[in-house]
């Protein structure tokens, strides 16, 4: 069972027993097939997001990690109001936003992935920043370019720009206009999905500088979703692993990186190409990403676990704090007489 | 002899707004069984480089000038005839998207069935064995019951391992692998690295690895080639080259790779951005982005070489 | 200073946007460049690439004299055909180039079996014709694109309905649908209008909800719904345009197909009455006099015919490839 985070007063945003599913609707002909007592397909269920608890708190960085199909982007979707949850709950300040509202939207902006495709091409960019605000009255239409302007410094791009189209920026310049336009609305909360994983090395640099400087500068919160540890253990102050829809470990980026304790995240950690890591031989984790339409029974993670046991094949383990604010899902935090080896004891 | 050696290749695009040089007087060296890693961020002329060397650049673009010589033959302006022997038995690529050296059509096995029949003379039995051997080798498990797949039925990662397995399965002395490992999963990219790696050591077939992630060929590489530009502004050793580079660039590129020691504070960011290929500045293209840029950097930096190490710069490092 | 309040909905106030937030340090930019391309209108880009083909400017010329003719042809033209008085039986059946009995006017086309110039009778007739190619297919494209965005947007069973009505029509020869509805409506201009847009409505209807459903699963539209945009600003201002570019082609096209169309109506004698005559119906008129040589009643409006559906089409595939170079074969 998972037990409570408990609700400290800076709490920002948190979601609780958060789940997606989706489900593929049958066919007419399957349906009918069905009643007449044929035997049809079954209705395929896609449990993207299993039972997802996290908080954030004011002004932190929580990174969230995982590879594809864990459902990392499916969290951020949800959160940022874009993404009905089919299950569970999400809160606010304290305000529940399980059903996003316009509300929602002014207070959590989503930078997106792909800068090639997140900003309209047939929109100058100052509408592209204004319009939303323009919209809801956040600015008076007189004020908008000042208003864009603004942004525009804010963000690192000359203000002269405004009048011109996405397609004559580049793709680091593009995100830069996409920060502009989620500022745009005044938010308190950024999901950052994947914001710098489309960018060349030097660029990603020059954006991760304008997140710290932003988070600094208007005081923001972060979700930053991210496959790249790199950048991770770069801005994070605490991360979640997730796999398969749910969330494997949880603790500050310190413990998570050199006191890993789910194998999965040790495995991760192990496999990441790290430039100054020393060259260490060993066996990169076997197997594939499980699919989300037949995951595996009990621990979705013990087909590729080197050091599965029985119990993990029947039972799936909890998230449980292992020690102050440092969680994990693991059984083999439960055996007394295996406790988990440590990255530097594997070798 | 080298098995590969380029010199001075130019690649250029005829474009209605101009021409773009991608590549300006690329000069390597690759000795057999060794791998090169070639790093580089967009438009550096990275991909365009393993495109050249396989005579897969398309009108508008063409391949200008330069040389490149496989175990001493010049394959620029080699017939078509010729290509056709030596593209699938002693040179092979792989791309960033495994679709596209996959016909999604076929079935794996067919697919690779006919790289081998197409380029040998062995029988219906030997082909099924050097498939089933190939898939064995590049780590897909059940590879009998897997041949019989379609591409789309399998994972990206295994998808790509298909392609490597189309890529090794008449034993090439070179393989051009172009950000293979990009599109993957960690664990599924630290899992092909590994095999690259033994499969290279293993059958001494030489590597040339493009990423744009120098921490990926760290440890696979033996030697280094930084790109900027449509140049190649340092070459040498990996280690060395990591350790202490001695280009602007290459410095300022692992200076601004995120890291858990430069947590919390601003991370090292070249100023400036890449300049597109049709208005590149004149004499070095890194100059206007380089704190050690002079007035002599309106020329082109020539190559200077000590024999182990090279670079392309007015005002190196160290 | 400035306070700005949240306009409609919800019940929440957000409070001030303060003119001070505005100068929030502005952080010092990273020495960005400035982007390459010189901000050239799309607009200008588009004519630029249009213009080089050599036979796309001869027809975009051609087709603008036409309109011109069309637009100009009661001032322009040496007669009104269609006006009694100033016809003349007697001056029937002229070969072109032939004067009139009173030698004030040259018949540079001839004239028709009741005497009316044939240069007018054209000029009168690609009025008609372009006329109601036009408005047809511009008409179609209005009502096709309205049922197109509102089978994307809501999905489900209207979708479905909708589709399915335009699987059945688009499976159905054009002529013969057109016939059965003119038969139904009767002679008229407006009834020849209405039948033409319900012939031609449907591929519109489909290639704008494809085109839209395209749209609609990228990320800029998920970024508009995560800003708190409403659903239908999203369809029109955000997904519509971004349909918009292959719709120029579609239209052209439809413009040709409509005149066409038309001009078949006209000739098998259903459509547009007498007084109104298209080029189809020249053509027609025209065909019982071709046995007995006098070939210009017929034939000429024919040219006049071919020549505008070909300048029209001319136009819509150079534009095809203006928009998207790469299509040039």
């Amino acid at each position: 069972m998972f037990s409570s985070v408990g609700l400290t007063m800076t709490n920002m945003l948190q979601t609780t027993h958060l789940s997606k599913s989706f489900s593929y609707k049958q066919g007419g002909l399957s349906r009918m097939a069905g009643k007449l007592g044929l035997p049809a397909k079954e209705q395929q269920k896609v449990h993207a997001v299993s039972d997802v608890s996290l908080s954030v708190e004011s002004g932190e960085v929580l990174g969230l990690v995982g590879e594809s199909g864990c459902g990392k982007s499916t969290v951020g979707r949800m959160i940022a109001g874009l993404l009905p949850a089919t299950s569970g709950s999400l809160s606010f300040n304290g305000q529940d936003i399980t059903r996003p509202s316009v509300e929602t939207h002014l207070n959590i902006q989503m930078v997106f992935q792909n800068p090639y495709a997140s900003l309209n091409p047939r929109q100058r960019i100052d509408r592209v920043i204004s319009e939303a605000a323009v919209y809801h009255g956040l600015v008076e239409k007189g004020q908008a370019s000042a208003f864009v302007a603004s942004l525009l410094s804010q963000v690192g791009l000359d203000p002269s720009y405004a009048s011109r189209y996405p397609h004559q920026f580049s793709g680091g310049q593009r995100q830069r206009i996409a920060i502009a336009r989620a500022l745009a609305l005044d938010p308190k909360f950024v999901v950052c999905d994947e914001a710098v994983s489309a960018l060349d090395v030097s660029v990603q640099a020059q954006i991760l500088n304008l997140f710290m400087d932003l988070r600094e500068s208007k005081g923001l919160t972060y979700l930053f979703i991210s496959h790249n540890l790199a950048v991770v253990e770069y801005i994070a102050d605490r991360v979640a692993i997730m796999y398969l829809g749910r969330i494997v470990e949880l603790a500050d980026t310190r413990s998570v990186f050199t006191r890993p304790n789910h194998p999965y995240t040790q495995a991760l950690i192990a496999d990441a190409p790290r430039l100054n890591a020393k060259v260490v031989e060993h066996r990169p984790i076997q197997g594939e990403l499980p699919s989300p339409l037949n995951p595996p029974t009990g621990c979705a993670f013990h087909p590729r676990c080197p050091r599965a046991m029985a119990r993990c094949t029947t039972e799936r383990p909890s998230l449980v704090e292992l020690e102050d604010g440092h969680w994990s899902a693991c059984h083999l935090n439960d055996a007394v007489n295996s406790h988990p080896l440590t990255f530097q004891e594997m070798q | 002899m080298a098995l590969l050696e380029v010199n001075d290749l130019v690649t250029e695009f005829h474009t209605e707004d101009g021409v773009a040089r991608a590549l300006d007087n690329v000069s390597f060296t690759l000795e057999r069984g060794k791998v090169l890693g070639i790093v580089g961020e967009s438009g550096s002329g990275k991909s365009v480089t393993a495109f050249s060397l396989m005579n897969l650049i398309d009108p508008p673009g063409r391949v200008a000038s330069g040389e490149i010589l496989f175990d001493g033959e010049e394959l620029r302006g080699a017939s078509v005839q010729r290509w056709s022997e030596l593209r699938g038995t002693r040179m092979a690529m792989v791309f960033q998207d495994p679709m596209m050296s996959l016909n999604p059509v076929m079935k794996i096995g067919s697919q690779l069935a006919e790289t081998v029949s197409i380029h040998t003379k062995a029988t219906r039995a030997e082909v099924d064995e050097r498939v089933f051997q190939a898939l064995k080798r590049v780590g897909i498990p059940a590879p009998r019951e897997r041949m019989k797949s379609y591409p789309h039925e399998l994972s990206g990662g295994m998808r790509q391992r298909v392609a490597i397995a189309n890529a090794i399965i008449n034993n090439p002395d070179l393989i051009i692998a172009d950000e293979p490992t990009t599109a993957l999963d960690v664990t599924i990219q630290a899992q092909i690295l590994y095999e690259m790696q033994n499969l290279a050591r293993e059958s001494g077939t030489a590597l040339i690895w493009i990423t744009h992630d120098i921490s990926v060929v760290k440890d696979l590489a033996d030697d280094l080639c930084v790109m900027y530009a449509g140049r190649i502004v340092e070459r040498g050793p990996v280690d060395e080259v990591i350790a202490d580079p001695q280009h602007p660039y290459t410095r300022g590129l692992i200076d601004s790779l995120p890291h858990a020691e430069n947590h919390g504070r601003r991370l090292y960011s070249i100023p400036g951005a890449t300049p597109p290929l049709l208005a590149l500045p004149a004499g070095c293209s890194f100059a206007p982005r380089c704190t050690r840029a002079g007035r002599i950097c309106k020329q082109i930096p020539p190559v200077v070489t000590d024999g182990r190490r090279e670079h392309r710069c007015f005002h190196p490092l160290g | 200073m400035n306070l700005a309040v949240l306009k409609g909905g919800g019940q929440y106030r957000r409070t001030t946007m303060m003119m001070n937030d505005l100068d929030a340090k502005a952080i010092p930019p990273e020495r960005a460049e400035p982007p390459v391309a010189p901000p050239e209108h799309p607009m200008r880009l588009l004519a630029r690439r249009y213009l080089k083909s050599r036979v796309g400017t001869a027809a975009a010329i051609l087709f603008l004299l036409i309109t011109l003719i069309a637009i100009f042809a009661p001032v322009i033209a040496p007669q009104d055909p269609y006006d009694l008085t100033k016809v003349s039986i007697m001056e029937a059946e002229r070969h072109p180039g032939e004067t009139s009995a009173d030698g004030r006017t040259v018949y540079l086309l001839g004239t028709d079996g009741a005497g009316r110039d044939m240069l007018s009778a054209i000029f009168y007739g690609l009025r008609i014709s372009l006329g109601i190619g036009v408005i047809s297919a511009l008409a179609a494209l209005g009502i096709g694109t309205f049922m197109g965005l509102l089978a994307a947007h809501f999905g489900g069973r209207l979708d479905a309905i909708i589709m399915r009505v335009v699987d059945v029509q688009l499976s159905l020869p054009t002529i013969l649908v057109a016939l059965v509805l003119l038969a139904v409506l009767g002679q008229g201009v407006d009834k020849t209008l209405m039948a033409l847009v319900l012939v031609q409505w449907a591929i519109f209807a489909r290639n704008v909800r494809g085109a839209a459903l395209v749209e609609r699963g990228k990320e800029y539209i998920e970024a508009a719904l995560g800003q708190g945009l409403p659903a239908r600003r999203i369809m029109f201002r955000h997904v519509l345009p971004n349909c918009m570019a292959p719709l120029i082609v579609t239209t052209t096209n439809q413009m040709a197909n409509a005149i066409t169309l038309e001009a078949t109506m006209s000739f098998l004698g259903i459509g547009l009455p007498q007084t109104q005559p298209s080029l189809g119906l020249l053509i027609s008129n025209g065909f019982d006099y071709m046995l007995s040589n006098q070939y210009w009643i017929s034939v000429f409006p024919g040219v006049a015919l071919v020549l505008l559906v070909v300048s029209v089409s001319l136009v819509g595939d150079r534009l095809r490839v203006a928009l998207n170079p790469k299509l040039d074969s």
